[in-house]
């Protein structure tokens, strides 16, 4: 599923190259698995996710993601496969110009799916994670846990291969945490890969599954 | 609901172009193209039709005075009128000669003889119009035809048109080339204008394009969205300014109607009196095809620009 040899990042800046934020990564992630994520504050997590949702392409080693070769891919073959992942990012990044139910949508329009279906979908996803009051409200409209909500509505509605997700709970209450984990879980059981970066360390306390840990970019836990 | 729809919402905005991708100015910047490329284009089929009509007209004839025309011709029976006509007659790629009588002369002449009958009139020169076969015969053919006219009867002039029709001609075809170019640099101007509004929507979508980006769309489906709305504000530039071009180019057309109605004479003084004519007459057949072809041709540049331009801009994201 996520297959991780000898893997390197460094972001550009400018023309010159950055320092090695991720150094020589190898690990992988069985299909079906469950992996926490975990290290300090600018450990590197998110730039591993972003490797993993392909939003960046390793600037040493080899990966693959989904069973494809990544540094060997075209480009056009990623799109197929970012719409097999669900991502809830750190920030959200929820479109501010439409509304919970269309944001929550996008990932089934551009997967071609009918709108009888996306309206039956979307209007139970939005129950599920308690908005489905606010689901005409735009981003800006909702509170921070709210907008939290409706980023994870949108990573699982087109039901992923793989779902990634940043700091998930980070403006969540504990209860919503909680059962947000159980939906993370309940995906997991269904077959769905799941890798859940956090600081919280209560949550991974108690929902016990193997940890990938990092430190300043290098993999200390969770190593093949 | 409309939500219900077993469709894709028609005209959903997944990346909110409709406020990024400027619907005021770029169809006003493509509507003043589309204005400039009908006043070039008029100007194009005005030069092409001009020059046919000197061709075909003017070109085509040529006058040949012989002075003293009763006198005996030398050598030959007949008067020195009749010799001229003969030889025209005789001559490959003349369709037909004849002489102007007195009272075509008189109406000719009117302006400085006056009125009435002149005595002056029977010492003119006849005058001997002569009409040119289609193509007509090379400037080399006609000076050996004045050469063998003169001394047949000498002291007799062929006058030919050719080489002010010849310079009208290379006037006529400038004037295209300009147009033609004029048109190029208007389409080119077009394109970059769409090529400016586009990269302004990329940047000030910037994240809404990544967020899609990030989500699976595909570089097509980016493009597609952005083409679609350059398509649709070019076109709709596109027809504000040829019908803005309108009122313009039938005032030309009524002003250039009188030279374009061939030749001179009171057929064509009626015809150029273009105010009693329908719409569709005021306007060469040409244009009337040509027109309509510039809210298309604007929609062609607003797509194409659109997609190469995005299909680009994307290339930097991975
Ligand atoms: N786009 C970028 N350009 C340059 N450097 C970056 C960029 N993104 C992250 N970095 C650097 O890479 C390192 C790892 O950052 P990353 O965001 O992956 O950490 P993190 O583990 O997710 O931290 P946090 O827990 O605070 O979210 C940091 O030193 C950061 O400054
Ligand atoms: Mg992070």
């Amino acid at each position: 599923m996520l297959r991780f040899d000898a893997v390197g990042l460094h972001y550009a800046t400018g023309a010159t190259p950055g320092p090695d934020v991720l150094r020589d990564l190898s690990f992988h992630v069985p299909e079906g698995a469950f992996r926490w994520l975990l290290g300090p504050s600018g450990a590197g997590k998110t730039s591993l996710l972003r490797l993993m949702y392909l939003a960046a392409r390793p600037t040493r080693g080899s990966l693959h993601v989904l069973g494809s070769d990544i540094v060997a891919a075209p480009r056009r073959a990623l799109p197929g496969l970012r719409l097999r992942i669900g991502v809830v990012f750190q920030d959200f990044r929820l479109l501010g110009h439409l509304s919970a139910f269309d944001n929550v949508a996008l990932p089934l329009r551009l997967a071609g799916r009918g709108e009888g279906q996306i309206h039956a979908d979307v209007t139970e996803m939005l129950r599920w994670v308690g908005l489905a009051a606010r689901s005409d409200a735009h981003p800006a409209e909702l509170s921070g846990g709210e907008q939290q909500r409706v980023a994870i509505a949108r990573a699982v509605i087109a039901r992923p291969a793989l779902l990634l997700a940043d700091e998930p709970t980070g403006n969540l209450d504990e209860a919503q945490a909680e059962r947000l984990l159980l939906l993370f879980r309940e995906l997991n059981r269904l077959g769905t890969t799941v890798v859940v970066a956090t600081h919280n360390e209560h949550l991974v306390a108690r929902q016990p599954a193997p940890a990938l840990r990092l430190d300043h970019g290098r993999l200390i836990e969770g190593g093949a | 609901m409309a939500r219900r729809s077993p469709l894709r919402p028609a005209g959903f905005d997944e990346l909110g172009l409709r406020r990024a991708l400027a619907d005021r100015m770029l169809p006003f910047l493509v509507a003043a193209m589309a204005f400039l490329a009908a006043l070039a284009l008029a100007g194009w089929v005005g030069a092409a039709t001009l020059a046919q009509h000197w061709q075909r007209g003017a070109g085509a004839s040529l006058t040949v005075q012989v002075p003293h025309p009763d006198d005996p011709a030398l050598g030959a029976p007949g008067t020195r009128v009749d010799r001229v006509l003969g030889m025209l007659d005789a001559t490959p790629g003349i369709a037909g000669a004849r002489t102007l009588t007195a009272a075509e002369l008189q109406a000719l002449l009117r302006p400085w003889l006056g009125p009435g009958p002149d005595p002056l009139l029977r010492r003119l020169p006849a005058v001997v119009a002569v009409r040119l076969a289609d193509p007509p015969p090379g400037a080399a053919a006609l000076a050996t035809l004045g050469t063998r006219l003169d001394q047949a009867a000498p002291g007799t002039m062929v006058e030919t048109q050719g080489v002010w029709i010849d310079r009208l001609l290379a006037l006529a075809r400038s004037l295209q080339a300009c147009a033609g170019a004029a048109l190029l640099v208007v389409a080119a101007v077009a394109a970059a204008v769409v090529a400016v509004a586009t990269r302004a929507g990329l940047s000030a979508r910037r994240e809404a394009i990544e967020i899609v980006h990030g989500l699976g769309a595909t570089d097509g489906f980016i493009a597609a969205r952005f083409a679609g709305r350059a398509t649709v504000l070019a076109a709709a530039g596109g027809v504000a300014g040829a019908v803005a071009a309108l009122p313009v180019l039938l005032a030309l057309a009524s002003l250039a109607a009188p030279f374009a109605a061939g030749g001179s004479g009171p057929s064509a003084e009626i015809s150029a009196a273009g105010l009693g004519r329908s719409l569709p007459g005021a306007l060469p057949v040409a244009l009337w095809l040509l027109l309509p072809g510039l809210p298309l041709a604007a929609a062609a540049i607003g797509f194409t620009t659109a997609q190469v331009t995005v299909r680009r801009w994307l290339r930097r994201l991975p």
